[in-house]
């Protein structure tokens, strides 16, 4: 259905996942769903955490053991499709990529928002950043219920609906 | 008056300027005549950042990619001369140009030229479609991007390429509401992470559905959407009102090949290639020896593509001309194998298939 609709489903979300014992620390989660010529997530990665190869049309494969949790490759993707996921008791914490207006700020409470669009609960934002090497694509780090894990992919202003 | 050139390269967008940084690195003296007030191409209305590798400057945004070739260029200053606003209005045989330039027609002889004239865009027939308020992705982006200006408040997208979804995501950004993105074909076109990025804003996808009409007195106000079945026929009874401001159309490009047709060079209409495209050879160069293309002329792909041809092409053209840039043999090889690593993915079939049927190989996969 993703080729139909631009939603992927839970399975191929989960595919994406590494198992939850890894989660204590911050893991990439890769969405790239098609071999598409392209491999700024590799090039970026300071710790060869994510793996393509020579030919550039193959889906990015992270290497979960070496993956710090940096975020750099996060705004390095030009698809936006690379988030961080942790898992703290009863919470899930991520950093997105997010580039619209306005810029959250911390301690904001926004809407979590699933793959479809859809309001899915809220959103504590822990930081926003945006040094000069992240191109205008700013960081943002948010908290969510722990059960949001597998749908969270992006954040939506209370104020701008 | 004619005036005597070594190179004169049609078209300053990413395929000219490349073209032109190469033939002058390797000693070649190169004219760029640029339809636009400004060198860049469409690079310079391009606010995302881009897909491929770094060779291509991958995960840089388009208009920064246009600052990085124009100042390749411009480090060549004693090797390079510029003319914007100037349009190309007559390709002829013996290599000679008219030039129409702020009232004042020229005319140039070349020893050798490229054309790197890139694409336009398809339009869609449907009733009203001349109704203010409804653009091509181009305008839009100029408008928006260029201009700051915006094209509506709320807009339905047609078409599902990487066009349709990246304007589509550009709208958002730029506050419009996008309150629908059709497609004809079953499936989304472009690349799924566009349509996601676009999907998770709340833009909803419909697939095999197009616009049908536009309905308004004065400028578009409302379209009406229609499913079609498998052979593309409308399904009757599943229309649907949009209200809109605006309607973007994004259907596809085909390349400009007018100023080829003029010179009479042998061209070929190939599907996958956008429509009318020369017919070349391993050097890039058409039926009109010292002619050579370079970019979406040749076929429609993106700017990273048009980049490498550009590369490849200035360092042959300037070769031809009498200066062999001094890596000419590993560049010539890299450039050839940056191309095929490009095309050899599921999105570089279209273009295997329309390079293989252009050379008349039947068995074209």
């Amino acid at each position: 259905m993703l080729d139909k609709t631009g939603i992927a489903s839970l399975e191929q979300v989960k595919s994406r996942f590494p198992k939850k014992e890894f989660l204590a620390k911050a893991k990439a989660i890769i969405e790239c769903y098609q071999d598409i010529p392209c491999n700024p997530c590799q090039t970026s990665c300071p710790f060869g955490a994510i793996h393509i190869g020579d030919d550039i049309n193959v889906q990015p494969k992270l290497i979960v053991e070496k993956c710090t949790g940096c975020g750099i490759c996060v705004t390095s993707c030009p698809g936006l499709a690379i988030m961080l996921a942790k898992i703290e008791p009863s919470k899930a914490v991520f950093k997105i990529p997010y580039e619209l207006l306005p810029v959250p700020k911390k301690n904001e409470i926004w809407h979590a928002i699933n793959r479809a669009g859809a309001i899915i609960g809220d959103a504590l934002i822990e930081s926003a950043i945006l040094i000069p090497k992240q191109d205008k694509t700013v960081l943002v780090t948010v908290k969510t219920d722990l059960n949001l894990l597998y749908e969270f992919v992006t954040i939506r202003s209370k104020d701008h609906e | 008056m004619m005036t005597n050139k070594e190179l004169i390269i049609i078209g300053g967008g990413p395929a000219g300027l490349t073209a032109a940084k190469m033939a002058a690195e390797a000693g070649c003296q190169v004219l760029i005549i640029e339809r636009s007030p400004a060198l860049g191409g469409q690079l310079i209305k391009q606010t995302h950042k881009f897909f491929g590798s770094e060779l291509t400057y991958a995960k840089t945004r388009g208009f920064d990619i246009a600052k990085l070739l124009i100042d390749d260029v411009m480090k060549f200053k004693d090797k390079i001369e510029i003319m914007c606003d100037a349009t190309v209005v007559g390709l002829y045989p013996n290599h000679e140009i008219t030039v129409y330039q702020k009232g004042v027609y020229s005319k140039f002889k070349a020893t050798a030229i490229i054309t790197a004239t890139g694409a336009s865009e398809k339009f869609l027939a449907f009733e009203n479609n001349d109704l203010p308020g409804i653009y091509g992705a181009g305008a839009v982006q100029t408008l928006m991007n260029l201009y700051g200006v915006l094209p509506g408040q709320s807009i339905v997208m047609v078409g599902s390429g990487n066009i349709g979804l990246i304007v589509s995501y550009q709208l958002m950004q730029a506050g419009v509401k996008v309150k629908a993105l059709l497609e004809a074909a079953p499936k989304i076109g472009g690349y799924l992470v566009h349509a996601s990025k676009l999907r998770r804003l709340g833009v909803p996808i419909y697939t095999s559905t197009t616009i049908k009409k536009a309905i308004g007195k004065d400028f578009v106000e409302q379209i009406e959407t229609v499913e079609l079945n498998e052979k593309w026929e409308m399904v009757s009874g599943t229309e649907k009102l949009i209200d809109v401001d605006a309607v973007c159309i994004s259907v596809g490009l085909s390349p400009l090949h007018q100023l080829l047709s003029m010179a009479a060079v042998e061209m070929k209409f190939v599907n996958e290639l956008g429509g009318m495209v020369p017919l070349i050879n391993e050097n890039h160069e058409t039926s009109y020896p010292n002619l050579f293309v370079a970019g979406d002329v040749i076929g429609i792909e993106e700017a990273s593509s048009a980049m490498i041809e550009g590369y490849l092409v200035g360092l042959i053209a300037a070769n031809r001309i009498g200066y062999h840039h001094p890596h000419y043999e590993t560049l010539l090889q890299s450039y050839h194998d940056q191309l095929s690593n490009l095309r050899s993915g599921p999105f570089g079939a279209k273009t295997r298939i329309g390079l293989a049927k252009l050379r008349g190989e039947t068995h074209a996969r």
